[in-house]
């Protein structure tokens, strides 16, 4: 079995020590504590361990650890910088984007690689792109919300 | 342990029918209290059923060092300045720790950003049954709001005895205590420095009238929502403990299958590996996850599965399986008028039956705990919505005292009426104790699936009668097993014979938000709707004439006007429908508008209004977030929501089987919020899903002529409700 000992998070190389089949949200979760990723259903249906891997959305359940060395992974807890949160997460916040939250972060991460790709998402491209995400509380219209006051603050016209 | 509980009791009380007793027995005198939790001032909150002092004229300050024993919420103000106020209630996001906090800021006069709120944990906070039932609002916020208003009132004393003045005429706001004769002013916290003071509440102390709320009635957003957006804050499954291991439990391979034999040998030889087989209980901990799982898969475990009703029988086998039971009253039903005498006055009768699928919660985060055993004192974090109820099962399981027993709850990932019980917190605590470290068990989605309880499935037979200008002149209700929660008709009807059946269910069940008052509207608002076509009336039109209700006929009347009912018609494959009602003090009335493809036969939700009443409004925002979540939860159970089983064994345990709503399922949805602040404010957080499952059948008959009366109504599409030939038969 292929031993992973390194692992770039957030701008940052950790030692780690992981079969190449373990998956990463075990990794991050248990191995360098960033518990931010969620376990929600270990089958790449609800989004709530999405990470970004090279910009990537990708489930963090399903991916061996193996698939995400030597590559740079993005997770909640890398998303603030130097203290000031990401406009998404002030979107967040803004709209009263979430109950109980535990969606958030995967929401928020799937998000940041939509607005890179598109700065301006009409409603639908949001539902669309989003719809992998579940939000059991419901607070999808919010979410719509924050993603398109985000792509205003992004692109400046917020100010 | 002997027994599984887990797997032997199948019905999952609707825990807040039943009168709980509080157990709690507070064992601090005042002075142990102030060397736990620092000087300053105490304040007290005695449940009013139970507080003598209040009945015997009020007395402000009770003597004595003990402190009464029923005690509903306390709030400290430490001699640092820092106020925390505590509560059993727990956050699982209905946001409660933000309306809490507002009304504790409102009596109190200070900034929202400078309380402190603990909640949920049996050491500190005082007894509570429970959060659930839409009380956290009308009761809890309350009692926290006396409390405050109460501190307030020492605070204002305090500053009168120092200055020489009557304290009548000083003003709190702001954290001061100001004079307006002299202009002086005090902070609160000079004024608590050095001071070690207890104050029960006192019952007449007048509360702040919501017309002139400040803090509280505004759109506060989340107190700790950065936490949230951060990925900071640590849920129950994220909870960590030097040394901790994972634990997994093996399940049986069906509901009520017999463990014939076991072989945990391979398993224990593995390194790091404790196994535990105690009873019917099996589990492994280990040093991480992987190893867990690769134990648990090395028990060889052969069971004996006993044959069980499926879902495609299940209706049929809940009216065979019929245990009555008596309400708390005694009763076993409802009865008014004569049945008899108003069905034979009708001019049309009506017998139909609806049905409700088993539904699971499926909160996103699934059960978890974190279980730590000291000697013989046990702690464990967990998610539930009854720590005190949690920690009497730990203490009942481990047969030791309840004050050796410690459960925190960390703010949780959802509930939704489906985290009563502590099935984690046992089987990390038994873990533990084996293996002696901390033992963290996070239960599968598929375990949350299969070994959680469910929503009840029911079946709900309604006979009625009405005159030819409108009036329901008698009404027969009869709920097998899905509950007896609103089941009464808010209509008024001369003649009502009402009765909810207890059945055998095959699968375990219990609470769900809004409990059965969601299958209660769907089959009574169906219902109404059925008796307007018959006797040629608006649906809205017919459910005034026959309701004298103010407030539930101001929720019709504006959730109608704002949706455009009878103005705008509906076209070609597109209806609208209503629904509403009462429950738990708030009053719902929502419409939908649907588009109903027929070709494909999809069903689509396109437009819902809704409107709600339930009191002065505490946090307008929240209070919408909490309605809109019910309608597109709602929608979920109303459309495809269904668990599927077979032999005690769940058939669609994962989200890719089991559908619920997602972005793309989500109406434009429009809120109105009838805010009454002459009215005390009602919890919100369930009654706002009642009205949705009926408002899309009674749209989608609307716009077929096609009347479903099963939820959900269209888990493959309309094609598969009705076949091909309903759809050609569409109007």
């Amino acid at each position: 079995m292929t031993k992973i000992t390194k692992l770039q998070v957030n701008g940052t190389t950790y030692p780690i020590d992981a079969d190449a089949n373990v998956s990463l949200l075990s990794v991050l979760r248990n191995q360098l504590d960033l518990t931010g990723s969620k376990y929600g259903c270990g089958e790449g249906q609800c989004g709530a361990c999405t990470v970004l891997i090279n910009g990537n959305p990708r489930r963090a359940c399903i991916t061996p650890v193996g698939a995400a060395a030597q590559k740079q992974i993005t997770t909640i807890e890398g998303l603030e910088t130097e203290g000031r949160l990401h406009p998404l997460q002030e979107a967040f916040l803004a709209e009263g984007a979430m109950q109980c939250a535990f969606c958030t972060s995967g929401m928020i991460l799937t998000a940041v690689s939509l607005l890179n790709t598109n700065h301006n998402p009409s409603a639908e491209q949001i539902t669309e792109f989003m719809n992998g995400n579940i939000c059991r509380c419901g607070t999808y219209p919010r979410i719509v919300a924050a993603i398109q006051r985000a792509a205003k603050e992004m692109k400046g016209d917020g100010q | 342990m002997s027994g599984d509980p887990i797997v032997t009791r199948l019905w999952e009380q609707e825990r807040y029918e039943l009168d709980a007793p509080p157990t709690y027995r507070f064992e601090l005198d005042r002075r142990g209290f102030f060397k736990f939790l620092g000087a300053g001032i105490l304040v007290v909150s005695v449940l009013p059923e139970v507080s003598g002092f209040q009945e015997s004229g009020g007395a402000r300050r009770q003597s004595g060092e003990s402190l009464p024993r029923e005690i509903g919420a306390w709030l400290h103000f430490g001699e640092n300045g820092v106020v925390t106020a505590y509560t059993g209630k727990v956050e699982v996001g209905q946001n409660i720790r933000t309306s809490l906090s507002q009304g504790v800021a409102e009596e109190l006069r200070v900034a929202l950003g400078s309380l402190r709120f603990v909640m949920g944990d049996t050491q500190l906070t005082p007894f509570d049954s429970g959060t659930f039932g839409s009380r956290t609002t009308p009761t809890m916020n309350l009692q926290l709001r006396k409390v405050a208003a109460a501190t307030r009132g020492v605070l204002l004393d305090l500053a009168a005895a120092d200055w020489g003045v009557p304290a009548a005429r000083l003003v709190a706001a702001e954290g001061k205590v100001t004079d307006p004769e002299t202009k002086r002013t005090i902070e609160y916290t000079k004024l608590v420095q050095g001071r070690q003071l207890t104050q029960m509440i006192p019952a007449e102390d007048p509360l702040t009238p919501p017309a002139q709320w400040t803090v509280a009635g505004q759109p506060e957003p989340k107190v700790d929502g950065r936490e949230f957006v951060t990925g900071k804050h640590l849920y129950p499954s994220d909870q960590k403990l030097p040394g901790m291991l994972f634990g997994r439990v093996l399940r049986p391979s069906s509901f009520n299958a017999t463990l014939v034999s076991v072989d945990t040998r391979e398993a224990e030889k593995m390194a790091g590996v404790t196994v535990v087989h105690d009873g019917t209980f099996l589990g492994v901990a280990a040093v991480d996850e992987e190893t867990a799982s690769r134990a648990l898969a090395a028990i060889h475990a052969e069971w004996k599965p006993e044959p069980q009703p499926s879902h495609r029988e299940i209706f049929e086998y809940l009216k065979r399986n019929v245990v009555e039971e008596k309400g708390r009253d005694g009763s076993s039903g409802f009865e008014v008028g004569s049945l008899e005498a108003g069905l034979g006055a009708a001019d049309r009768h009506l017998e139909q039956t609806y049905t409700v699928a088993y539904i699971a919660h499926a909160p996103l985060e699934p059960r978890a705990a974190l279980a730590q055993w000291s000697g013989n004192h046990l702690t464990v974090w967990t998610g539930t919505q009854r720590p005190f109820g949690v920690r009497s099962e730990l203490a009942q399981a481990f047969r030791i005292p309840e004050e050796h027993v410690r459960v925190l709850m960390p703010d949780t990932g959802s509930a939704y009426g489906g985290k009563h019980t502590g099935e984690a917190a046992v089987e990390a605590a038994r873990l533990a104790r084996a293996a002696k470290k901390p033992v963290k068990v996070v239960w599968t989605r598929e375990e949350e699936f299969t070994w959680a309880y469910l929503r009840p499935a029911g079946v709900i037979e309604v006979r009625s009668g009405v005159s030819r200008d409108g009036k329901i002149t008698a009404w027969e209700f009869h709920n097998y097993n899905s509950g007896p929660s609103a089941i009464r008709t808010y209509y008024a009807i001369p003649n009502q014979r009402i009765q909810f059946h207890a059945a055998k269910s095959p699968l375990r069940q219990g609470s769900y938000r809004g409990l059965a008052a969601t299958a209660n509207h769907f089959a009574r608002e169906s219902h109404m709707d059925e008796l307007a076509s018959l006797v040629k009336m608006d649906p809205l039109e017919f459910r005034l004439k026959n309701l004298t209700d103010e407030r539930l006929r101001a929720v019709f009347e504006a959730a109608a006007k704002k949706f455009g009912w009878g103005s705008a018609k509906s076209g070609l494959g597109r209806g609208f429908g209503l629904g509403g009602g009462f429950e738990k003090n708030g009053y719902v009335a929502t419409c939908a508008e649907v588009e109903v493809d027929r070709a494909s036969g999809a069903v689509r939700v396109v437009r819902v209004v809704t409107a709600f009443d339930c009191g002065a409004v505490v946090n307008p925002d929240h209070l919408r977030n909490q309605i809109e979540g019910a309608n597109i939860m709602g929608l979920g159970g109303a459309l495809f929501e269904a668990i599927e089983f077979e032999n005690g064994r769940i058939l669609n345990p994962k989200f890719s089987k089991y559908r619920v709503p997602k972005f793309k399922d989500v109406p434009a949805l429009e809120t109105i919020l009838l805010d009454r602040k002459d009215i005390p404010p009602a919890g919100a957080g369930e009654t706002p899903i009642v009205g949705i499952a009926p408002a899309i059948g009674n749209a989608i008959f609307d716009a077929t002529g096609v009347r479903l009366r099963a939820l959900p109504m269209v888990p493959n599409g309309l094609r598969n409700a009705i076949g091909t030939a309903g759809i050609a038969k569409m109007v």
